[in-house]
């Protein structure tokens, strides 16, 4: 609030004493915040209390009741864990690990690719450099639900120009891989762009001392640009995760339900039974499957802040 | 705008090409070892079973093999489905790797335009099935199944077929024609079980002016699909009053939603469920039907606040788990009447129906069996909440009244079964158009001819 914790943390660094700045550090902002934040948090914590309460109390009456006359436990979550809902055999485990073995790669694909190609685009100077980048940004204004059956048919059928076959088909049923290149590819173009704008903006001195004492690109890439743009990646890398985490359209359309493959979402849409008899189960499930993004996110959250502000202006 | 600070050296710009091959590589590699689990000991040939096993002879041959399913029914329904072939799979060797979603109608195509369709799907709308024959992916059933069809009703060979050729066999058969009510609440009132139309319109009426409950609740609210128990309600006048030849044309829309034979239907629909003296038991107005969920509209009968609801026979698994459920008990049903008295026990009802797109021969095999007699009492055996509209199945093995009733109704060679006509009209309009008129009629109080109207422009040229 004062000017001495505005020093940490301040990605503008040179704009401590501007206007906007007063304007949010003034008792009254902090108020309406605070105010805000705690309107913001009640339907989760209502989530909360719901998903502790047993079914007849939820069905008679509202979650706050449950102040009044508390009667929680952890029953919701016993069935959801261990005996997997509406009585199937496996509980949400095998779901978590999936949900996990899809995320982290799909998350850690496009960071690897996309990064390396910011770099290649921002400062390898070739021929054509700015004509790919503006096709890579302009390809984000693909829906992914444009393209979801071509892609399925790319996996199962192969890409052919007459009797050429350019693609040969790949059998990946059943299996993780569609899902990550599925989320790799449609992550790729804002993961660029993003990338590029940030990694373009560092500083060209430091580049051309590097090239002086003999570096190459890829040591460039490795000893200076990786990380100076730490907060760019793990920004990028929060959004993608939770982007994976919490996608159910991919998972579904290309791993599909069963338990070897489907991630936690997929679970969850199935965890009411088929006629809804079991929805006391959702807000449970629901929590379990929040807790690994918040996971996520507080370890990564000091730089969240920063990289937020990647490729945008700077001071 | 993208400063270059040195010319690059040809090696290290080779080397920056080959990390994110070498990663892709890493990726593909790890998903090949992943996706060849599921097949074991391979083989099978001419093996021959004995013991327990014998009975599954014609089916064997295909050990080692595995046949994917796909299907809308969520556990623990298909739990139940797993458990009623456990025994075959262990026997023949043949697995069958089941999934469920509840976004099997969206999927489905998805997957089967995608090229990556599953071995069989389980279709309960004959509208999918013959959008999905269209596509010419789906294969034509093996000479057994076909011949296994004997033990149903010539009726449901035509709700598996396609332009007159037959694909699906049917799995399952529910009935929707039902009404249920609390005995107890109706002895001790004095109330008798109506056998017609009349019956029920002069009983409802009763009830109304004895105080106390309302005759009639009921909810059509169900997230995206809000307003699919309004279209049987109509649907089962309509078969009631004007019998099986009317409602085939008018699913066809040779007869239109707003011809007058289909108002008059949606106005004795208006004055049974709209009407401001019998409804909604236990929730409020005409309006409130709207806004409760289908799940809850009978809860009301348990307190005695509502009497009667209108619903199918899958609305079982809806009653709490110590509810008593019999002609004795808390909660019972019984079969709607007929409008019009002269139309034979009109059942409306629907159903599911296994459809293949593989004609490997295991997955003919596991084709032949679901569509067995065997298979379908071995499904009634496993538990509760499943009938089969095979006459081959022993009645007897029905062991919870509601399956007894429905399977009575649903065999009876005399009864007028239809199929439900919204899973048969086009999906714009049996899972759109309608879904969303209907609402607005109970939601909004929207005049008949508006409604219908509506409809009958959605309906696809």
């Amino acid at each position: 609030m004062s000017r001495l914790n505005a020093h940490d943390g301040n990605p503008l660094g040179t704009r401590r004493g501007s206007p906007v700045r007063k304007a949010f550090s003034s008792p009254l902002a902090s108020v309406f915040v605070i105010a805000v934040t705690v309107l913001w948090t009640i339907p989760t914590l209502g989530l909360l209390v719901t998903s502790l309460r047993p079914k007849q109390d939820v069905t008679a009456d509202g979650w706050w009741n449950a102040f009044v006359h508390p009667d929680l436990g952890l029953g919701n979550y016993h069935t959801v864990l261990f005996e997997g809902g509406s009585g199937v055999s496996t509980g949400l485990m095998p779901f978590l690990v999936n949900s996990l073995a899809i995320s982290i790669p799909a998350t850690l694909f496009p960071l690897v690719l996309a990064a390396m190609a910011a770099y290649g685009l921002a400062w390898v100077r070739f021929r054509g450099s700015d004509t790919v980048f503006f096709v890579v940004f302009a390809l984000q204004v693909v829906p992914i639900q444009m393209a979801l059956i071509p892609l399925l048919r790319l996996f199962s059928g192969g890409a052919h120009l007459g009797s050429l076959t350019l693609i040969p088909p790949v059998d990946l049923k059943g299996s993780y891989a569609p899902v990550w290149l599925a989320h790799t590819m449609f992550a790729l173009p804002l993961a660029v762009f993003l990338l590029h704008n940030f990694i373009a903006q560092l500083p060209r001195d430091l580049m051309e001392a590097a090239v002086v004492d003999g570096a190459s690109h890829f040591k460039i890439f490795r000893s200076i640009v990786l990380p100076l743009c730490t907060p760019a990646l793990a920004s990028f890398a929060i959004f993608q995760f939770l982007w994976v985490w919490n996608d159910l359209l991919v998972a579904l359309t290309f791993a599909g339900g069963t338990p070897e493959v489907a991630p936690m979402t997929v679970r969850l849409a199935q965890l009411a039974g088929s006629f809804g008899g079991r929805w006391e189960l959702l807000t449970a499930g629901a929590f379990l499957s929040i807790i690994v993004p918040l996971i996520v996110f507080f370890s990564l959250q000091r730089y969240f802040v920063r990289g937020l502000l990647a490729g945008s202006v700077k001071g | 705008m993208t400063p270059n600070p040195t010319a690059p050296s040809k090696s290290s710009r080779r080397r920056l090409v080959a990390a994110p091959a070498l990663l892709a590589a890493l990726a593909l590699t790890a998903a090949c070892s992943n996706s060849s689990g599921g097949s074991g000991d391979g083989g099978g040939g001419a093996q021959t079973l004995s013991g327990d096993c014998a009975k599954y002879q014609p089916y064997a041959g295909h050990s080692g093999t595995t046949v994917t399913m796909f299907a809308s029914i969520l556990s623990p329904e298909s739990d139940n489905l797993e458990k009623s072939w456990a025994e075959f799979g262990k026997c023949t060797g043949i697995k069958i790797s089941y999934e469920g979603s509840n976004d099997f109608e969206s999927q489905l195509p998805v997957r089967v335009a995608g090229g990556n369709a599953p071995d069989f799907a389980i279709i309960p709308q004959p509208g999918l099935l013959a959008q999905m024959v269209k596509s010419s992916k789906v294969v034509k059933p093996p000479a057994q199944t076909v011949a296994n069809q004997d033990k149903w009703s010539p009726v449901w060979k035509t709700y598996g077929s396609v332009n007159g050729t037959f694909y699906a066999a049917p799995m399952s058969a529910n009935m929707k024609s039902l009404v249920w009510y609390s005995p107890k609440t109706f002895k001790a009132a004095g109330y008798e079980v109506p056998k017609t139309w009349a019956d029920l319109m002069a009983l409802s009426d009763r009830i109304a002016k004895a105080g106390g409950g309302k005759p009639w609740c009921g909810g059509i609210a169900s997230g995206t699909a809000t307003g699919w128990p309004a279209t049987d309600w109509l649907e089962e006048v309509v078969l009631g009053t004007y019998g099986g030849d009317v409602y085939d044309q008018w699913v066809g829309h040779q007869v239109k939603f707003s011809d007058e034979k289909i108002t008059a239907a949606m106005k004795t629909v208006a004055d049974w469920m709209q009407n401001p003296a019998w409804v909604n038991g236990g929730y409020g107005d005409v309006k409130s039907i709207a806004t409760t969920t289908f799940q809850d509209a009978g809860a009301p009968i348990l307190t005695g606040k509502c009497l009667m609801l209108q619903q199918a026979s899958f609305y079982k698994a809806q009653w709490p788990k110590d509810t008593k459920i019999g002609p004795d008990g808390d909660i019972f049903a019984f079969h709607l009447p007929a409008v019009n008295p002269a139309i034979a026990s009109p059942v409306e009802g629907g159903g599911e129906f296994l459809t293949a797109f593989a004609s490997r021969p295991e997955v003919q095999a596991v084709q032949n069996y679901l569509s067995s007699s065997d298979w379908a009492s071995s499904r009634v055996k496993t538990a509760t909440g499943w009938v089969s509209a095979n006459q081959g199945v022993d009645k007897s093995l029905y062991t919870d009244p509601i399956d007894r009733l429905s399977a009575d109704a649903l065999t009876d060679p005399g009864a007028t079964f239809r199929f439900d006509a919204s899973d048969m009209m086009p999906a714009a309009v049996g899972s759109g158009q309608e879904w969303k008129s209907l609402t607005a009629w109970f939601a909004e109080g929207q005049s008949i001819q508006k409604t219908a109207a509506d409809i009958d422009a959605a309906w696809p040229q």
